[in-house]
């Protein structure tokens, strides 16, 4: 009997290996190819802003009113492109080799991340006026319509049967608002107590069904497949809920909520890596413009332009700056591995 | 003339069977489908056509084609090639080879897109090289097309091994006896008689390259319009509300899955086999 493996030993079994690893090699150096950054459309550059979760209506206006407003001054029209999702998650993903033009994230730390990366000078936020956030938020609780848990406050999230929806604070910059400001609530309250604070925070924190990866997922959570009886949740967002979900929930302002300032950076590194250092810029200056206020405030956030009207209800704001020491130590004692969200979450 | 049933249960018993099996089917199978054509035309037929003729979409769509396009040639050359040698020849290592194939199967698709990012992410293994290069792999086409070839991997082998398994040796070593090239036994006497479990395994790996959304997910960077493929599209619709045209979207994913079950219907009655490549 004649055993198969003579036919290792054939001329043409040998060439047909070749055959196969040339073509191998031509697919990889065609992958390599289309690697290569193309350059940009003939009719404009353009520029990515790699942003969070709940900005995705606010910037879709901004871009257009922003490449108008390039096209009438420069004759080209810049192509703007979005890239949304948990703050945390965008951050990370930017340090990965996203190459973010802008980052317009949820809090100062995950811009601090991407600074800590090399990819944007450390003293970023001091590029912009207001410590570079144009627009503010704070954090409220959306309840189903006619509230009939009875959530008024920050203790009443704790009671039994109240399930809370929140997102992750690992990857979730909104999350990280949230829990900073159930802490600052829970530290007014008890007087600085920390052992009476970490017990509600513990409490809080099992009263939470899921923890999703962005504000938006916690969103569809809550609103779209109904879970939950409280979702904390950004300003903008729960009025935007009100909007897509009319007549299903309410909004309810707590007595004590946390200043948010989103910030918005350059990333300079890939910025002048694309050439697109002076586009970059004026974008984000254009966030300060009357008109992109007046879409911020549109689309429910907090304008910096004390001319632009809006009519939130006034409420207690506590500062990340003033009450935790700035975003590098909150970030510390609450959200870094061993921190007491570590410490209190999964703690039944 | 007495009819003898061949089946013992009793009529209860087995009509209690039946509908369990029609129900299962009924609630997980075509629910969801019908689920997905319902939503989809919920606001209409214009909404539905609007929604697949948005720039976005129809940039998922190519890109989606293009990923497929060359992960699915790439898998097919690969699958081929390692089930000839697998079934064909005995060597040293044998088992491990047919062991590694199958590490996509069992590997999430979360960490299926992670370890691209960990090799070619900025701060990876290979990324100060790529960098110095302007080479982009994370976050643009290629890391998209290797996410999918990756988990996509072992679809036309896995098909192929056991049939060329089953068929055994004895036709190519005929024709060795009668002096054929070894390109000539694989172009005639191989490749006939895999042609259609092999082309059962590119469908299903085209199925899945399209659809793939975790590993791909990881190393998008989600950027519309310029790297969501299809799946990520209708995740990023979905997310902004756009329930109608998600879902509209999501119609072209479950059309690609009855065109699969349709051709791959057309392969088995072409063969006369029940089961095109038995697992």
């Amino acid at each position: 009997m004649i055993h198969p493996t003579i036919l290792r030993f054939h001329p043409f079994r040998i060439r047909r290996h070749s055959i196969l690893a040339v073509f191998g090699m031509v697919c990889l150096l065609g992958l390599a190819a289309c690697g290569k950054k193309s350059a940009p459309g003939a009719d404009g550059p353009s520029l990515l802003n790699v942003s969070y979760d709940p900005t995705r209506e606010f910037y879709a206006e901004v871009n257009q009113a922003f490449a108008a407003k390039w096209q009438r001054d420069h004759g080209v029209k810049p192509a703007i492109k979005q890239s949304h999702g948990g703050s945390g998650k965008q951050a990370r993903a930017v340090i990965d080799g996203l190459e973010a033009d802008v980052v317009t994230l949820a809090l100062a730390g995950d811009i601090d991340a991407v600074a800590k990366a090399g990819l944007l000078p450390s003293d970023w936020a001091g590029k912009l006026p207001q410590n570079s956030a144009p627009y503010t938020s704070t954090i409220v609780f959306v309840v189903r319509k006619g509230n009939p848990k009875g959530v008024k406050d920050w203790g009443d999230l704790v009671g039994d049967g109240v399930q809370v929806v929140t997102p992750n604070p690992k990857t979730s910059g909104g999350a990280r608002w949230n829990y900073l400001a159930a802490w600052a609530w829970a530290d007014k309250q008890f007087g600085g107590d920390e052992a009476k604070v970490r017990d509600y925070i513990g409490r809080l924190l099992k009263n939470v069904p899921v923890l999703d990866s962005g504000a938006r997922a916690a969103t569809t959570t809550f609103a779209q497949r109904g879970i939950g009886d409280v979702f904390l949740s950004w300003e903008n967002e729960a009025y935007l809920i009100e909007k897509e979900f009319p007549g299903k929930t309410e909004i309810i302002y707590p007595s004590l909520s946390i200043l948010a300032e989103p910030p918005v950076a350059v990333v300079e590194a890939n910025a002048a890596k694309h050439g697109t250092a002076e586009l970059a810029k004026s974008y984000l200056e254009f966030l300060y413009t009357p008109e992109a206020q007046t879409l911020a405030a549109r689309h429910f956030y907090r304008p910096r332009d004390s001319k632009v009207s809006v009519n939130f209800p006034a409420l207690e704001l506590v500062t990340v700056d003033g009450k935790f020491g700035g975003w590098a130590a909150a970030q510390k004692t609450h959200f870094a591995d061993g921190g007491t969200f570590d410490q209190l979450y999964g703690k039944k | 003339m007495s009819h003898r049933e061949i089946t013992t249960e009793s009529r209860p018993v087995r009509v209690l069977l039946i509908g369990a099996a029609c129900a299962v089917v009924t609630v997980f199978l075509l629910l969801p489908l019908i689920a997905v054509f319902v939503e989809a035309l919920r606001k209409g037929w214009e909404v539905f056509f609007e929604s697949l003729r948005d720039e976005a979409a129809l940039s998922a769509v190519k890109l989606t084609l293009t990923a497929a396009a060359i992960s699915v040639p790439m898998n097919t050359l690969f699958g081929v090639g390692a089930a000839w040698v697998l079934t064909k020849f005995r060597f040293r290592g044998r088992a491990l080879l047919v062991s590694l194939i199958d590490l996509p199967f069992a590997v999430s698709p979360v960490i299926a897109g992670l370890v691209w990012v960990l090799l070619f992410g900025s701060h990876g293994w290979f990324g100060e090289w790529l960098d110095a290069r302007d080479i982009r792999i994370i976050f643009a086409l290629p890391g998209i097309v290797i996410a999918t070839a990756f988990v996509t991997f072992p679809f036309v082998a896995r098909e192929l091994i056991p049939l060329m398994e089953s068929q055994g040796t004895d036709q190519e070593e005929a024709a060795v006896t009668l002096g054929a090239s070894g390109w000539r036994i694989f172009l005639r006497v191989t490749l006939p008689n895999i042609k259609w479990g092999l082309l059962y395994g590119i469908l299903l790996c085209n199925a899945r390259a399209m659809g793939e959304f975790g590993a791909v997910s990881v190393v998008s960077g989600h950027i519309r319009g310029e790297t969501n493929t299809l799946p990520l599209h209708v995740e990023v619709l979905y997310n902004e509300y756009q329930f109608s045209a998600a879902f509209a979207c999501a119609t072209l994913l479950a059309m690609l899955a009855l065109v699969t079950l349709g051709i791959k219907t057309a392969i088995e009655h072409l063969t006369g086999h029940t089961s095109a490549g038995k697992h």
